[in-house]
């Protein structure tokens, strides 16, 4: 076990996508098991991999890690992600935390509306997005006038914040409009060539939700 | 200007309450500002104080932080809460991502419809005693330490004693079945930091009430 890191969790995105894109922009390839149905779930819960019974799950370095975030932690240490020191290290925590609240209004709160309330949560992403989170991010790099959002070098926050970009323009293609340093940031990061190789077709970068996988994750998930 | 770190949130347990947990455990003296008004929260915002628009906000050392994590990631790392090396810091952020998710539910609990509360709160007591406290009561049985991580204190063990607490408060029995974390509670509680911290006329404060929930929403708005 030479140790590729194993991922397990649903065919799509979720809670794992981030994981993805921070272990492919790393350079680190990774294998997926996909659960595919509840009793897939229940045999990992009851072969006692899930410290919380929940997923994610990433088996690395000889741990079954749990907890997103606790995930992302790791793989940002390690791979020298996570800025040269503390003061650095908190930036980026502050910074990741804003697109995680950002892209956590466009996972379950989204997918689980009926039409209508798709619109209405639409709207609501696009106004944070646009006046709560961009111009923070917009006003960081104007403020340093830096490539990277952290200390004048790629860093964990950037990806997420690259992430973040593109799940809000899927929602709304001209999102990034007025934010005229963000878009020379998307250009620039999707650039870098391990995050190039992840946004090219048959990466294992997932699309976005669609009934049929709201389907899926609600039969699994029990809600 | 004291140097003392300056804490800005309602005068109420909220997102910022395992804030000063973490501050007392360590030992640092922090001062509290509270807000009051809603003229008060927008002026804030106006003048630039809050990346996100948000409160919790952690004035200390030169830095405007915000973000619950990020804030308690700080002060951890800075007074040796982490662990020795990456491994333990994993476990421990593993551990506290369980015990936040914990109390978040009990966070969000005074603020549920009042025709939900009694499914809410047996559902927080189901999590508890099915899915969190047997991670921890099976974690000390284990290595048989006095601590959860690395036969150290750290920020896991302070978060799941501010866990335990909160969770008496709602039902005072729920560790019956739990004799390592009764032994856990008594252990931590007698750490100097923390029994000056569980005194009366300390900065912890009292469960919220009717009152609390009033000022919160008058402040932000409907949540």
């Amino acid at each position: 076990m030479a140790g590729k890191p194993k991922l397990y969790y649903v065919n799509g995105r979720g809670k794992m996508e981030s994981i993805r894109w921070l272990l492919a922009a790393a350079g680190v390839e990774f294998e997926e098991e996909f659960i595919e149905t509840k009793e897939d779930l229940e045999k990992l819960r009851s072969d006692g991999v899930l410290l919380f019974q929940q997923v994610p799950m990433v088996e690395i370095d000889g741990m079954k890690m749990v907890q997103t975030r606790a995930i992302l932690s790791y793989i940002a240490a390690k791979h020298n992600l996570y800025g040269k020191d503390l003061n650095e290290r908190t930036l980026i925590d502050m910074y990741v935390e804003g697109t995680m609240d950002l892209m956590g209004l466009m996972g379950l709160p989204l997918m689980l509306q009926t039409p209508e309330g798709k619109a209405k949560q639409i709207a609501l992403i696009v106004e944070r997005a646009t006046t709560r989170y961009f111009p923070v991010y917009e006003k960081i790099l104007k403020d340093h006038g830096q490539n990277f959002l952290v200390g004048n070098q790629f860093s964990w926050a950037d990806v997420h914040l690259l992430e973040a970009i593109l799940m809000t323009e899927e929602l709304k293609s001209d999102v990034l409009s007025k934010f005229t340093l963000l878009q020379a940031f998307k250009t620039r990061i999707s650039n870098i060539p391990t995050i190039k190789k992840f946004l090219q077709p048959g990466s294992q970068r997932k699309p976005p939700p669609d009934d049929e996988f709201v389907a899926k994750i609600k039969k699994i998930f029990n809600i | 200007m004291s140097g003392k770190p300056r804490l800005t949130y309602f005068n109420g347990r909220g997102r910022m309450e395992s804030i000063r947990w973490l501050m007392a455990a360590a030992g640092v003296e922090f001062e509290e500002v509270f807000l009051e008004t809603r003229e008060q929260y927008l002026k804030l915002i106006k003048d630039g104080h809050l990346l996100f628009g948000q409160v919790p906000l952690v004035e200390m050392d030169g830095m405007k932080l915000v973000q619950t994590k990020a804030i308690l990631n700080y002060i951890a790392r800075k007074y040796n809460l982490l662990g020795k090396d990456l491994k333990e810091k994993a476990q421990i952020d593993m551990y506290v991502e369980g015990t936040i998710d914990l109390m978040t539910m009990i966070l969000m609990f005074p603020f549920s419809p009042p025709d939900q509360k009694e499914a809410q709160l047996a559902s927080i007591v189901e999590k508890a005693k099915t899915r969190y406290l047997p991670v921890y009561e099976k974690a000390l049985k284990q290595h048989g330490q006095n601590f959860l991580v690395g036969n150290c204190l750290s920020w896991a063990d302070i978060q799941l004693l501010e866990a335990i607490l909160t969770l008496e408060e709602k039902k005072k029995d729920i560790l019956a079945q739990f004799p390592q974390l009764q032994d856990f509670k008594a252990r931590t509680s007698n750490i100097p930091n923390i029994k000056k911290f569980l005194q009366p006329g300390s900065p912890r404060k009292p469960p919220p009430d009717d009152a609390y929930v009033a000022t919160v929403l008058k402040i932000l708005g409907p949540l």
